[in-house]
């Protein structure tokens, strides 16, 4: 069984990050500290850099600009992309893989990589190919992967922006079980309704620069940015 | 003047009569193929994978070299492999020359490039989309390799193929460092220059066809391998 971390997460601290690719400023230096077992929300419109920060807080990108820092060790993450990445493989062997990589017993990786279909209500598919699975089916297998990786802090990147309500609701039902079970959650996302559902606090980023961090119930009715205030209102923001 | 109909009946013939002679070529010339491509593709996949991977100052001229490779003209391989090999050659001492093993060296190195430089550019395309899970899964590149070899493993077998055909095909190595003896290094391409140079057309085409035919065997082979699994698969 999995059995999530529940000792406090180590912060996060991003001091004067900034990132810039070809002579374009994608982020402008951003300071920001991300602690506790917060469900954070990244909202912007396109383009405002917020999976970029994402991917700079994740370690998957370095920037050019200030440091990241954990304090203590690193915690261990997860990411979940807009497009899953699954490998060529059946869905179970999947899971099998990531349990292999991280070196779970040989004999335990079929019990465990079960357990987490089941949880994710995949069971039935598990010997299906998984990159002929359905686009929501795909999201909630690439969750049972990161489930499986026992996170402490969970990136995801507008995991539902291409599924239909059923599935986006069944992402979002995902998302709370890991925070659930002690997992920070970071996710970025340009519905409004789904911040609204999810979102403890809020990050907004507009032309690559870190406008708003806020409570959530202060975001929607006092944004303190004329350019988020826009946003909720469904205002084109350019 | 031969007419295709009575090399088909040649060729008819010679698989009929079961000749030990025909017998011990034809598995002499799989055997050579088949060995070179497996040491070929033992090396080459992991150094196409490894080149698709790793960023180092000279890596162009690497990569064009081996695309250049690709070309190599068969007689330059047996050429280079016949001066390693010779009595007077830096691997003399080994008593090589004019054995299948040397025909199996001079074909790896015909077949090497293609594998390596058909796999980078497979692995390069499908790391481009696994890239960023396996950094977040905290992957090494060199432990990514397997992975990616894996899971890129349909067009892989193509480029297997593609290696094995340029083996199978080849006449001017194996003629230059074999040596066409009859019974230790009599292969089936050069029994067919062998029989042309003779004049007995109907004997060359034969043996033509029955290369053909077998290279046409174990394409079919890979393929329906190939296709089954991808449709177990995706």
């Amino acid at each position: 069984m999995n059995v999530h971390h529940t000792p406090p997460v180590a912060a996060l601290e991003l001091d004067s990050v900034g990132f810039i690719h070809r002579g374009h400023t994608l982020l402008k230096p951003t300071s920001l500290r991300l602690t506790g077992c917060q469900r954070t929300l990244i909202m912007g419109p396109n383009g405002a850099g917020k999976s970029l920060l994402m991917r700079l807080a994740h370690g998957l990108l370095t920037p050019t600009s200030g440091t990241v820092r954990w304090q203590g060790a690193p915690p261990a993450q997860a990411m979940v992309f807009q497009r899953p990445v699954l490998l060529r493989r059946s869905a179970l062997d999947n899971l099998t893989y990531v349990l292999a990589i991280h070196k779970t017993a040989r004999q335990r990786r079929k019990a465990q990589a079960m357990s987490a279909l089941e949880k994710f209500g995949l069971a039935h598919l598990a010997k299906r190919p998984a990159r002929v699975l359905s686009g929501g089916e795909q999201q909630r297998l690439a969750l049972a992967r990161a489930w499986l990786l026992n996170p402490q802090v969970l990136f995801l990147d507008e995991p539902t922006s291409a599924l239909d309500p059923a599935a986006i609701k069944a992402v979002e039902d995902a998302v709370l079980e890991f925070h659930h079970s002690g997992t920070r959650i970071v996710m970025t996302t340009h519905d409004l309704h789904q911040a609204r559902r999810l979102a403890n606090d809020v990050l907004f980023l507009h032309n690559g620069e870190l406008l708003e961090h806020t409570p959530v119930d202060e975001f929607f009715t006092t944004p303190s940015s004329p350019e988020a205030g826009a946003f909720i209102r469904g205002e084109l923001v350019w | 003047m031969p007419t295709s109909d009575n090399a088909f009946r040649t060729a008819l013939a010679l698989i009929m009569s079961m000749d030990s002679a025909l017998l011990s070529i034809v598995i002499l010339s799989l055997q050579v193929s088949l060995i070179a491509v497996f040491v070929a593709s033992l090396l080459a996949l992991p150094l196409g994978a490894a080149l698709a991977l790793w960023r180092f100052p000279g890596r162009n001229g690497v990569i064009i070299a081996l695309n250049a490779l690709m070309g190599l003209p068969p007689v330059v391989a047996g050429l280079c492999v016949y001066l390693l090999l010779s009595r007077a050659g830096p691997l003399g001492e080994w008593g090589l020359l004019f054995t299948p093993t040397a025909m199996v060296i001079a074909q790896v190195i015909l077949v090497l490039p293609i594998i390596a430089a058909l796999t980078r550019q497979q692995i390069e395309a499908l790391h481009a989309e696994y890239a960023e899970q396996l950094n977040s899964l905290g992957l090494s590149r060199s432990r990514m390799i397997p992975t990616l070899l894996w899971d890129a493993r349909f067009a892989l077998m193509t480029v297997i193929l593609a290696g094995f055909g340029r083996a199978s095909a080849e006449v001017g190595a194996v003629m230059i460092v074999g040596g066409n003896i009859d019974g230790v290094t009599r292969v089936m391409t050069t029994s067919i220059v062998l029989e042309t140079s003779k004049g007995n057309l109907p004997m060359a085409l034969g043996l033509g066809i029955i290369l053909l035919a077998l290279v046409t065997m174990i394409n079919a082979i890979a393929h329906i391998i190939g296709e089954t699994a991808k449709r177990r698969l995706g």
